[in-house]
């Protein structure tokens, strides 16, 4: 009891150094906690039976296209790239790579709407941040748990249609085609995480979490779902200017779901030398000139799609940002 | 930036935590505090949320060893300044050090020294009570063998050793604040803030709260601040108490030192008899009002309640009490109970308010 009173009481009188104790930074605790937490979690497992599908396509309904598109696919060097994007017949959203454009958003909006307000709801965040940790090491995370359980679970699927591919199909993927499906899972990751940050932004600035649920999962509705998309578009286009088609064209082309559209379209098919979006005409140019036959190479696709990427790169980035400001500067209680 | 009067947010919107100006850090150089500080000191200690002040120039001292009790209403500023002290809200004007360290400037210094149970103190559900700890533990940057061990004794200390592996929502109230006060001592702090330790705990449960409080200062000599509306409850575990109303501090002391301070000036003394019935009510009352310094004497509203005698000036109430005595004797008055109420720090409370023109009203703003 003396030792503890004149510990305190030569804190008290002696502003003393701070002792710098080897510490973990927290965020790496806080990350570590939140991804045994998702892991864990009922919603896992729902997303990877939702994600579940797209890996399975491959594999019933592969068999037979591959070999109805074998003549042509024979002379294309990218059999396995087809994989991604095989659909049954009559069923042409049930393609790998459109499925998951669509379903993986889910998979970060189900990992973020409710990061900080259910900590609120449950009374934890006064608790969690009176330990020794920055207030951001909160929000950093629960970015970076949501971060890695995406990358665990779309790695895991396309690892799933890969194998498939090779032991199923006995389709050996050339080098090409692994770098291009690994830019393909990079840039799916990148996408969804905009939509990880756009929940964590919604769990930050909405205070139920059932609300913030309703809507993130709207916006998905109207942005990532293809049959909604257009209306959305028109929509914004027609308030901002009327019978405009540029405006039309611009809002179609910031929209992280046409961003990813293209991104995957171009990286997952040689054959597609033009986005839907505008680029430079020198880009333009350089993508024509340097193949002779019209597929054109991995540098060449990147070429083509980095405008995009820098574009969802940095819609991620804002809305991680917009959470982490707003975050900083809230109360502590609700 | 400027210090101009600016329009206050709306206060729908929440309150804006604002970054300090030039100004203001210049105030705070000037606040001198005292030499020979506890644990927890505050100067001047300011916050403002747009129109509403919330804590008013407070001056707050904790020392070493006490358990000092901030008492007031809802909404008076008890939880605004805790979350000052702990450098999760910064303050507008003012300076505090809390262990040595200013919160704002250093939070994970005083984060790392302090044990804070908030209001409402809620766990993860999914895990058990232990894992939370380790959690929390983690954070701390407790690990291993060490962290188990900790992890056990502050169970055993708040006694929670035999449901600690069950899942937190399980858990009644009382356990999750006793579970909370186990999380707060994880750190081995030199001081435990608490907040509304008691509430929404049967009363049962209060009394061993308060104990274990009174334990560990016993044991650990740490300095709580505790935080409570419920005035009764927290009476009889303080050291020292600060009425704490509108963001101020309108009295500070132990309770008999409020009570000279804010109480009646009249000492209330209950006098019981035996076998008296309603009729004789008021031949007994007047003979206790023939006695001298007897000022008022109010008979009982229900058969079997005692008499209520108030005694002027303070320092006659031995003579007062002896003449009681004497007189019942002399009229054969069957005498079973002879008592000085002492005030209560409800009407404590109450007189202070009072005395500073402060109404009391309930659910005030938050």
């Amino acid at each position: 009891m003396s030792a503890q009173t004149s510990a305190v009481s030569d804190a008290a009188t002696s502003p003393s150094k701070p002792t710098l104790k080897a510490l973990r930074p927290g965020w790496i605790t806080i990350a570590a906690k939140e991804f045994a937490d998702h892991l864990l979690s009922a919603r896992l497992y729902v997303l990877l039976v939702v994600l579940g599908i797209a890996a399975l396509i491959p594999l019933y309904f592969a068999a037979e296209r591959i070999r109805s598109v074998a003549a042509s696919a024979s002379t294309t060097p990218a059999v396995f790239l087809f994989l991604f994007q095989l659909s049954p017949e009559g069923i042409p959203i049930l393609r790998v790579d459109l499925w998951i454009g669509i379903a993986a958003p889910l998979l970060g909006v189900a990992f973020a709407f409710d990061a900080v307000n259910g900590e609120r709801h449950e009374g934890t965040l006064p608790r969690l941040l009176s330990q020794p940790i920055h207030r951001d090491d909160v929000i950093n995370g629960k970015f970076a748990a949501g971060l890695a359980i995406i990358s665990t679970a779309l790695a895991a699927v396309v690892l799933v249609i890969t194998g498939v591919g090779l032991l199923r199909l006995g389709i050996v993927p050339a080098q090409s085609e692994i770098v291009r499906v690994v830019i393909w899972l990079m840039s799916t990751i990148l996408y969804v995480a905009f939509w990880l940050a756009f929940g964590l932004l919604l769990s930050v600035v909405i205070r139920r979490a059932a609300t913030s649920a309703l809507v993130a999962f709207g916006t998905w509705l109207f942005v990532a779902v293809p049959f909604f998309g257009p209306f959305l578009i028109s929509f914004i286009s027609n308030v901002i200017s009327p019978d405009d088609a540029n405006a039309r064209h611009l809002i179609g082309q910031i929209l992280p779901s046409t961003l990813y559209s293209d991104i995957s379209s171009v990286i997952l098919n040689p054959t597609i030398q033009t986005t839907s979006r505008e680029v430079t005409a020198s880009q333009y140019l350089q993508a024509q000139s340097f193949f002779p036959d019209s597929a054109l190479s991995v540098t060449q696709s990147l070429i083509l799609i980095w405008p995009a990427i820098v574009v969802l790169f940095g819609l991620t980035v804002g809305c991680f940002a917009l959470a982490y400001v707003r975050f900083m500067r809230q109360e502590v209680r609700a | 930036m400027t210090l101009s009067p600016t329009p206050p947010p709306p206060p729908a919107t929440g309150p804006e935590r604002r970054l300090p100006r030039k100004g203001r850090l210049r105030q705070r150089e000037k606040i001198q505090l005292p030499e020979d500080a506890g644990p927890i000191v505050t100067r001047r200690l300011s916050k403002r949320y747009g129109d509403l002040v919330a804590v008013d120039n407070l001056d707050l001292d904790v020392r070493a060893g006490e358990i000092f009790g901030l008492l007031g209403q809802n909404g008076a500023g008890k939880t605004t300044t805790i979350l000052m002290l702990l450098g999760l809200a910064e303050p507008t004007a003012g300076v505090a050090r809390v262990v040595g360290f200013d919160p704002t400037r250093a939070p994970l210094e005083v984060k790392r020294r302090v044990g804070y149970l908030p209001d409402n103190v809620g766990f993860y559900d999914g895990m058990t009570g232990r894992e939370n700890l380790r959690y929390t533990a983690r954070l701390n940057g407790i690990r291993g063998r060490e962290a188990e061990t900790r992890i056990g004794d502050a169970l055993e200390q708040v006694g929670m050793t035999g449901r600690a592996d069950d899942k937190v929502d399980t858990y009644s109230r009382g356990m999750l604040q006793r579970l909370g006060i186990a999380d707060a001592l994880l750190k081995d702090p030199a001081v435990l803030i608490l907040d509304e330790p008691t509430t929404a705990i049967d009363p049962i449960g209060v009394v061993e709260i308060l104990d274990l409080l009174r334990g560990l200062v016993r044991d650990r000599g740490l300095a709580v601040l505790l935080s409570s509306h419920l005035l009764a409850q927290v009476q009889s575990v303080c050291d020292r108490v600060g009425i704490f109303a509108a963001g101020k501090l309108i009295g500070v002391g132990t309770v008999p030192e409020l009570a000279e301070q804010f109480g009646e000036e009249a000492v209330r003394i209950e006098v019981g008899f035996e076998g008296i019935d309603a009729r004789a009510y008021e031949s007994t009352a007047q003979v206790l009002r023939a006695i001298e310094g007897v000022s008022e004497v109010r008979t009982p509203e229900r058969a079997g309640e005692p008499f209520t005698v108030l005694a002027l000036p303070r320092d006659a109430t031995g003579t007062v009490r002896e003449a009681i005595l004497a007189s019942a004797a002399a009229k054969g008055l069957r005498l079973n109970s002879i008592r000085e109420v002492v005030p209560s720090l409800d009407d404590i409370y109450r007189r202070a308010l009072h005395a500073r023109g402060l109404a009391v009203t309930r659910g005030a703003a938050a």
